[in-house]
């Protein structure tokens, strides 16, 4: 029985790792092997960058909670997302994350953890938590606290994540990267001191309601420019940065992100989408069942949809080093289509002008080079699809 | 002497079209098991000796001589054993840590 049990470290995967692997099965089996389920929208911080109107309530309570996590696990769900709004504003938060244990998800909370003390950090630790994301702006607390409008927010922010650090959870700083840049390096060595890994996110979205808002917070052209030349930001994104190879069969006959594949959102209000950043609503858990939903003709319709049938994509040299993300694209208007930031944004990572990015003597973006030849090789599409300059870490998976 | 076994706390777990999924939440490592490693995994209950456990779902699913299946399913359980995702012990297994 020696090859009975196949192994890997969460942290060191690659595109042909186990969990790949795992991902591909699970999407030739139209299986939502991961969920991210928002357990309400209120929040207690108000960041200027984000997606969400926190005044929208009727939030799932905990038995309907319970019930959903009943159905995904039943589905083939193991990848669970909790997030919010604020989860810590939940007060059956513990209950919710308890049941989810039960029925043996891999659970992983997004918080701002200004709520959470040594209690709670004790008690996600017994439950078996395996994994915590921290949202952190700067390195400075007053830049962060001016993000958040939550004077001290910073302070309580680092002392959670020391907190979950200190009990064994592996906590990962998240940086949205917004106009005015950070400094990259010194949030790199503030992540190492605290135990944490880092992950940087330029991409700002518009707003789940269709307001594009936020997206005036992205970093101008120039920022972008130096952000993709920063080596503390460079490090883990060799490949990505690299030119694009060019576009083989089966790329052309795959598609560009795994939600509504092999993955899942749904709101506090129980509506489902393939993304939380891709507000199609498929269907309500308030008015049929998760696999009614997932079985539904728009989640159909996104499955469908191929790299080859694109409007503007297909014919990009940049196809296969391009993360279009195809929920900026339906907000944009037209999920068959193009997303204007990822060809912004594949534009300076890359340095080869896109459809929507062509570019001009004006643009910063130094070195723009032809793309070389060599064989595709297919990303494994498997958790939340990380947008541009995200390197994508397994373990966050 | 029996050997018991019983799935560690500290994992998620998902049976993926006869493959299970176990991901250590401790240590984040990830495993498959194959289909024959899947039977045993969710026969460990604490209670059930390896030795009933492979006679009733390795032997009786699959060709396999009982010694010979016997010592390949007691490696597999020590070496998940070594990795924290299951629980052996000599004793039935109350409550898996």
């Amino acid at each position: 029985m020696t090859d009975a049990v196949s192994i890997t470290t969460a942290g060191g995967g690659t595109q042909t790792s186990l969990l790949g692997r795992i991902g591909a099965k699970a999407e030739a089996r139209v299986i939502p092997i991961s969920v991210h389920l928002d357990l309400t929208w209120r929040c207690n911080e108000g960041c200027v960058h984000c997606f969400l109107d926190h005044s929208v309530g009727g939030d799932m309570d905990t038995a309907e909670v319970k019930g959903a996590l009943d159905q995904l696990a039943a589905a083939g769900a193991m990848f669970l997302t909790l997030s919010g709004g604020e989860i810590m504003l939940r007060k059956d938060i513990f209950e919710i994350v308890a049941h989810a244990r039960s029925l043996l998800f891999d659970v992983r909370l997004k918080t701002n953890g200004v709520l959470i003390g040594d209690g709670e950090a004790d008690r996600f630790a017994e439950l078996g938590v395996r994994e915590v994301h921290i949202s952190i702006y700067s390195h400075l607390a007053e830049a962060h606290d001016a993000i958040t409008r939550v004077p001290g927010s910073f302070a309580l922010s680092i002392e959670a994540v020391k907190r979950l650090t200190s009990r064994g959870l592996a906590v990962e700083i998240r940086v949205p990267v917004m106009k005015g840049g950070a400094n990259y390096a010194r949030l790199r060595a503030l992540a190492k001191e605290v135990g944490a890994r880092i992950l940087y996110d330029p991409t700002i979205i518009p707003m789940m309601d269709g307001d594009r808002t936020p997206v005036s917070l992205n970093l101008s052209p120039a920022e972008r420019a130096e952000f993709y030349a920063d080596p503390a930001v460079l490090i883990g994104l060799e490949d990505d940065c690299a030119p694009p190879a060019p576009a083989g069969e089966e790329l052309l006959n795959g598609h560009s992100c795994g939600a509504g594949h092999l993955r899942c959102y749904i709101s506090p209000q129980g509506d489902v989408t393939p993304c939380v950043q891709f507000p199609l609503v498929c269907g309500s858990l308030r008015r049929g069942s998760f696999l009614e939903i997932w079985k539904s003709p728009q989640f159909a319709e996104v499955r469908g949809i191929r790299n080859r049938d694109l409007q503007v994509c297909s014919s990009c040299s940049s196809l296969s080093s391009c993360r279009r993300c195809p929920g900026l694209a339906f907000q944009e208007g037209n999920m068959h289509g193009a997303s204007s930031q990822d060809c912004e944004s594949t534009y300076f990572r890359t340095k080869v002008p896109t459809p929507l990015y062509p570019a001009t003597d004006l643009d910063p973006a130094p070195e723009r080079h032809p793309p070389v030849s060599g064989q595709f090789v297919p990303l494994a599409a498997l958790l939340p699809a990380p947008r541009d300059g995200m390197h994508r870490d397994p373990a966050a998976y | 002497m029996s050997m018991y076994i019983a799935k560690s706390r500290s994992i998620a777990a998902r049976a993926l079209d006869g493959e299970m999924i176990i991901m250590s939440t401790s240590d984040s490592m990830l495993f498959t098991l194959n289909e024959v490693a899947t039977e045993i995994w969710l026969a460990a209950d604490g209670r059930t000796p390896l030795s009933q456990i492979v006679q009733d779902k390795v032997c009786a699913k699959f060709e396999a001589e009982p010694e010979a299946a016997y010592a390949d399913a007691e490696d597999l359980c020590r070496r998940l054993a070594d990795y924290g995702i299951l629980v052996i012990s000599d004793q039935p297994i109350e409550s898996a840590r």
